[in-house]
Parts: structure tokens; sequence; C-alpha cells
């Protein structure tokens, strides 16, 4: 095993190892990292919002302030949190997986990276400036958006910044699986995590500058008398809409094909058996994302749309529960029968199927036109994507930590800690969205800070499962720190069941893999 | 030049983190200008200074490397993939652009002239009963908040000339290309200085229309939507276009240095790729901005 790696190029030393780096594993560990960090920041903030809500009436912070939270909660958790998270597992991951020496571009790989800490700093430092953060939520509609103060061109380049740094790291992903792969892998060998990721890079590609179009036109109808979204002269504020739901949706998708690939490792490995319907889930994936580019006036069926476009939007919508479908049963037939065990991983895996699949049909359910206009704008639509963002692509997320942890620190987890962070993030997660399904068909508004007295006991049931829930995270990070300092040496396979070339090099990885490209057998082929 | 069997992994490198931090200063001083901020322009200046001294180095340090001969087949792919996948990437805010120019086209205006919705259209009947819908959008539903313009800029003037002037550029690029492919350095710096030329002098005539458009129609962006689309898909489209005859100068430049061999000038294919793209994307222009 130690033939396909070795440690003969020791890594460079000190601060320039990280800020000059070209190493998929160094850059890889910052992504990790850095969305740690962000996941609290936001995590404060969703505090905060829990706080206030905790009790009816305005307890602790003016409503525009709340409202700014609401915002960059938002921003930083998709674009600080799950992105860099999920793409900082594709560097360390994906060359390891398809035996490649590392990512094909790697020093824009660095510069995709070290945007990241930039862009936060120009999104946060809007919260201290004069007329307060961004408080339009993260959709940025305007009129609205348009009264944001001194913080909005702030807004405007933050969000220009961090599209660079993805649309980088997603050419980077592509070019290294389509240009780096062991000889004799073929595209339909690869783990369905690099096949979700190379799926979600064409989303990133194709979405990201759509955005950061629709934005520019913010900037120039703001300060240069464009009329874009402006009726007086002959613009729509609904097209707004349009443009940025085009990239809105398979943003959505972005977020969360990451967390199938994901599972689809996780769960063939401790349930002891191959994957089932390897090539039905690349093509459930890939069809997940070519409709995920004509879905998107569903999260506007309100607006006042000709009849024809909400009927269309709602029978495409509906369409993708087909592929998705087809990815939950072959995750079940998986476990099916299968020598099952049930560590942290596996834990977190199940939970992100059924919970995932929660979050699947309260989308259904919003999916459909008519009962939509009901839902809308409610705390159902804040429950909707928060199963599907919380217990779905992060906890797919944390299932990828607990799974590949040893293979990063070379020693384990203690697995204890693990499972009890574990139940603690299933129950309070739930305690927390679950109750909102009901305050939001009962018709409680999103983003307003105070709320009518019938909404009191569920939004008290729910903050409380909001703070348990943030404390419990905290033991995540004991878990990971207490890991990279030392433990039970963990085996270069770590896992019994686990399939895959990442389990043929030792753990710790060591610093340069593959330099060579690897003689494959038919064994490191299986997953 | 290294086999496929020996991957190459390029050493450490301060470019991208000076890279990072240029683009947040440029960016700083760009929001500051718009907040008018009085130190505004240092901070900009800065930043785009530090942009240009960026793209200076690092680029440097890759013509270097790629001429020790450090490259090997894969990475020219990899370089390849980089560059495709980035025009796809500008096609698609492109896209953004167009889209809205459509969106306004088929729906906003009809809308405000009062069509759609079953003839129940609550913005034409309660806010601009008078508007009628037309495209170039001569008065627009509120004509009190913006520059009325006296005409629009007509397809079949410098428009057209400069059409003819983009596709004959993607002509000599081309022609410059087979030079350099049958080693005929002479031909090859002829062509491309032609394509360089007549790079500029689009930009040129585009300036001119724009003062044209400005002076004496009173065409801005101010005009509603029809000066908005206007001048914010040909603005970007000028923009790349300068870019573009920059980058393709500086291949120039290289070529007479001696730089670049009949089989290996991925950087030469790589400008003349995203050349064609501006050039594509002009044709879009001209079809649906100035003529229909």
């Amino acid at each position: 095993m130690s033939t396909l790696a070795h440690d003969h190029d020791h890594a460079p030393s000190g601060i320039k190892r990280w800020i000059f780096s070209t190493n998929h594993k160094d850059i890889g560990t910052l992504y990790l990292i850095f969305a740690l960090t962000m996941f609290f920041v936001g995590g404060a903030m969703a505090m905060i919002i829990r706080a206030e809500l905790f009790q009816p009436g305005l307890q602790f912070v003016d409503p525009q302030f709340y409202n700014s939270m609401v915002t960059v909660h938002a921003l930083i958790m998709i674009f600080g949190a799950v992105m860099p998270a999920g793409v900082g597992l594709a560097n360390w991951m994906i060359p390891l997986m398809i035996g490649a020496p590392d990512m094909a571009l790697p020093r824009m790989n660095n510069m995709s990276f070290w945007i990241l800490p930039f862009g936060f700093a120009l999104l946060i430092s809007t919260l201290f400036m004069e007329g307060g953060g961004p408080a339009g939520g993260w959709t940025m509609y305007p009129p609205l958006v348009l009264q944001t103060g001194q913080a909005f061109p702030f807004l405007i380049f933050a969000i220009h910044f961090l599209g660079i740094s993805s649309i980088m790291g997603a050419i980077n992903i592509i070019a290294t699986v389509f240009n780096m792969r062991a000889p004799g892998m073929s595209l339909m060998q690869m783990p369905l995590f690099v096949w979700t990721w190379v799926i979600t890079s064409f989303l990133l590609i194709a979405s990201l500058p759509v955005l950061a179009g629709a934005v520019t036109m913010l900037l120039t109808d703001k300060y240069f008398g464009t009329s874009f979204f402006d009726a007086a002269g002959g613009g729509d504020p609904v097209m707004f809409q349009h443009i940025f739901w085009f990239f809105g949706h398979p943003e959505v998708y972005i977020l969360a094909l990451p967390a199938f690939g994901i599972i689809s490792q996780v769960i063939p490995a401790f349930a002891r058996k191959p994957l089932f319907g390897y090539a039905s889930m690349v093509y459930a994936t890939a069809s997940i994302a070519i409709l995920s580019f004509v879905v998107w006036a569903h999260h506007m069926f309100t607006v006042g749309m000709p009849l024809k476009g909400e009927l269309f939007f709602m029978y495409a919508t509906m369409l993708i529960a087909v592929p998705t479908g087809v990815k939950v049963f072959n995750w079940m037939a998986t476990m099916w029968r299968g020598s099952m065990t049930f560590e942290t991983p596996m834990l977190f895996a199940i939970a992100f199927v059924i919970l995932f699949t929660i979050g699947g049909f309260s989308g259904l359910m919003l999916g459909m036109t008519p009962v939509d206009f009901q839902y809308h704008d409610t705390y159902f639509v804040v429950a909707h994507f928060h199963y599907v963002l919380l217990t779905g692509a992060i906890f797919a997320l944390m299932s990828a930590a607990y799974y590949w942890l040893p293979k990063w620190t070379g020693y384990m987890y203690d697995e204890k800690l693990g499972k009890i962070h574990f139940w603690l993030s299933t129950i309070s997660a739930n305690v927390l969205f679950f109750p909102q399904h009901f305050l939001g068909l009962a018709g409680m508004p999103r983003r307003i800070p105070d709320y009518n007295i019938q909404f009191a006991d569920f939004n008290m049931v729910s903050s409380i499962g909001g703070f348990a829930y943030g404390l419990s995270q905290l033991l995540f990070v004991y878990i990971v720190i207490k890991c990279a300092l030392g433990g039970k040496k963990a085996k270069d396979r770590v896992w019994e069941g686990a399939k895959g070339l990442e389990w043929y090099v030792p753990s710790p990885a060591p610093h340069h893999t593959f330099e060579t490209p690897p003689k494959l057998t038919k064994e490191m082929l299986e997953h | 030049m290294a086999g496929k069997d020996i991957y190459y992994v390029p050493h450490g490198s301060k470019w991208p983190l000076v890279g990072s931090l240029a683009l947040f200063t440029t960016f700083i001083g760009g929001a500051m200008l718009l907040n008018d901020n009085p130190n505004a322009n240092y901070v900009l200046l800065i930043g785009a200074a530090a942009v240009v001294y960026m793209f200076a180095g690092w680029f440097a340090e890759v013509i270097q490397e790629s001429i020790a001969g450090k490259y090997s087949k894969q990475v020219d792919t990899s370089f390849r993939m980089g560059m495709g996948w980035f025009i796809f990437s500008e096609v698609m805010f492109f896209a953004a652009f167009f889209g809205a120019l459509f969106y306004a086209r088929m729906f906003s205006i009809p809308w405000l002239g009062g069509e759609g919705h079953g003839g129940h259209n609550g913005t034409h009947q309660f806010l601009w009963e008078s508007f009628q819908a037309s495209w170039p959008m001569s008065v627009m539903p509120d004509p009190s908040k913006f520059t009325q313009y006296k005409d629009v800029v007509p397809a079949w003037g410098v428009p057209a000339l400069n059409t003819a002037i983009l596709l004959a550029s993607g002509v000599t690029v081309t022609l410059a290309h087979w030079a350099l492919k049958a080693a005929n350095r002479q031909k090859l710096a002829l062509w491309l200085f032609l394509t360089v030329a007549l790079g500029f002098i689009f930009v040129y005539f585009q300036v001119e229309e724009y003062a044209h458009a400005m002076n004496d129609l009173d065409l801005t962006l101010n005009s509603g939507i029809y000066g908005s689309t206007f001048y914010m898909l040909t603005g970007f489209h000028g923009f790349h276009v300068t870019m573009g005859a920059v980058m393709l100068l500086i291949i120039l430049l290289r070529c007479l240095k001696g730089h670049f061999s009949k089989k290996d000038h991925f950087a030469f294919e790589a400008v003349a790729w995203y050349w064609h793209f501006v050039d594509v994307v002009w044709l879009g222009l001209f079809i649906f901005v100035y003529w229909v």
C-alpha cells in the first residue's frame, strides 16, 4: 500500500505552507476550517434570531438589525459554510478518489480559497456601516434592497467576489476529474461523490455568472440611473426575481448534490454492500441538474405570472421528484439486507435520508401552485429549506467529516462522543424546525421579528431546540480537535466496508499522494 | 516535454494571495467611490495597480515555466479545459443581460402597455394609462423620471461597419494561427498585427458612437429600459473587446520575441478562442440590440 504514496517530499513549514499553498490537502483543510468558522458566525446570528423570537414582542434587537441578521445569516451559511465545506471535501477527496497527484490547477485552487476570507470581510463589514447591513433578505429583491445604505455596494461586490471564487473552484474540479483520473478509471467507475461534484461544478459555472449579472443590474439601477427593475422606465421588479432564481434554484442543488454524493459513499460502506443502482444514481443526478434550470419560477408563484407560466413551473417542479425518488429508493435498497453497523457517519447518513425526504415532501407541497398561495413566505418555507439544508446538506457534511476524519488526521475520533453529538443534533434540529411547519400553516410570516400571541408556544419550543442545536455543535469542535491531537491510530482502510482509492493510501494521508499514476486493480474500482 | 506518466504539481506561489488582496482592495475602492468617499480614488487606483501587477507577475512566471519545458501534455489539457469553461461562464454572464433585454421586449413593455392578464392589467390601468408599448421604447411609462432621447443608433451605420470589422478580425486571427502552424513568423506577425489593429479600431468606433448617442441623441443609461439594455450590453461587450485586444497585443509582442512553436502555442489559441467569443457576442448584439 505504501507504494502508492510516499512522504519523501515534506510539507513546507511555517505560514508559507498555508498562504502560498498548491497542495490540495492543505487547501482542503483551509476550506474546511473556514467553513466551520463561518458555520459558527452564521450560527451566532441564528441564535440572535431565535432569542428574539423566543417570546412575542421586541426583546433584544431592533427590527432593522433583526432583518440584517436574517439576511446575513443566509448569505453566510450558503456561501460561507455549506459551499466551502463541500469544496473543501472535494479538494481533499477527489484527487485521492481518482488517483490524481493534486487538483488540475493548484495555484488557481489556492486563489479560490483565499478570496473567501476577504470576500466575507467585505460582507460582514457591512453590519458596522451607516444605515446598517443589508436587510432585504438574501434574495435581494428590488426595490426593497435598493434602500440599503452604505452597505449596498459592499454587498454587491462581495457577491461578485465570492462568485469568482466559486467559478474558479468549479473549473478546477471539472479539469481535475476529466483530465487527472488514474489511467484505467472510466467515468462510470468514478465514486459517486466525484460524479456529484462534477455535475455541481457545471451548475456553478452556468448559474453564478447569471447572479453576477443580476446584482450588477441592481448596482446600476441604484447608482447609474438604469431601469432594469423599475416599471416607470419600462423594466420590471419581477424581472429581477426571474434572473435571480435562474441562479437560485440551481444553487439549491449546488448545496444538495455534493451531499447526495457523500451519502452514496457512506451508506454502502456501513451496509457492507455495493451501492444499489450506480448508473441510475449518475443519471438521476444529471437529470436533477438539468431540471434545476427550468423550475426557477416556483419560488415566485404568488408574484402574478401568467397562468401558463404557473402551470409549466409546477409540472416541471413535480418532475424533479422522480430522479430524487430514484436516489432515495437506491439508498434504501443499498441498506436492504446489508450487514449494517451504526457508527457516527452512518447515523448521520440515515438521518439524512429520512429528514431530507421530509424536506423533499414539504417541497412538493410548496411546488403545487394553488396551495403555495397559502404557504408562500410563511414559516412553512423556513421549515422546508432548513430540513433540506440543515438536516440535509449539513448532516451529510457531518457524516463526511466523521467518515474521513481518521483519514485526514490518522487518528480515530471518539465514537462515543460522536454518537452523543449525533443524537443531540438530530433531536434538537427536529425540535427546532418541526414546529415551524405548524407555525407556517397557521400563517406566521417569515422575516418579521414580532408575531401574534397565538404563535408563542411553538416559537418558544423552536427556540429551545435552536439553542440546544447551537450548543451541541461545540461538541463537534471538541471532537475534531481531540481527534487531530491524538487517539487510537487509524488503519489505512478505516472502515471495514469502505470502498475506493482513498483507503489505499496511509492514514493520515501523506502530504503528496499518487505522484505517479497508480496501477488500478479491479478491487480498487469497486464502489 | 514530460511524459504523461510523470505528474506536474507547481510549487507554491504568492500570486493567488496577491490576487485576492488586489481584488479586495479594488472592490473596497469601488464601493467607497459609490458611497462618495473622498479617498475612494486612491484605494481604487492602488487596487487596480495591484491587479495589473498580479496578472503581469503571475503570467510572467507561467510563461517562464512554460518556456523551461516544465509543462506536460496533461498540464496543457488542464489549461485548455480551464479556458474553455471560463469562456462558458462569460457566456452565461452575457446571457443574464440578454435575458433582461428579451424579458423587457417580450413581457414587461407589452404588459405595461396593457397587454396580457386577460385585459385586466392594473399597472396600465391605474398608473400609466397613456403608455403605449413600442420598441425601441420612445416614451417611458413615467417620462418625468427619465431622459427622453431623440433617436436610437441605427443598425446600418457604424454598427454594421463594426460587425464587418470584428468578423474580419476573426478571419485575420485564424490566418495568423495558420501562419504560426506553418512556422511562417512574418505572416504571423502581419496577420496578428492586423487583428490587434482591427480590435482597437472597433473600440474607437464604439467610443465615437457612444459620444454621438450621448451628445447628439441624448441617449443615456437613464433613458429607460432601452438605454439601460443598450449601454449595459454594448458596454460590457466593449470592455471585453478592449481586454481581448490587449491580450492579443501581448500575444503579438510575445510572437515578435520569438515565443511559441508550431505545436506548442496554447496562449495564442486561448486568446483566439476568447476573440471568437467576443465576436459571437457581438453578432447577438448586432441582431437583437441594433437590428430587429
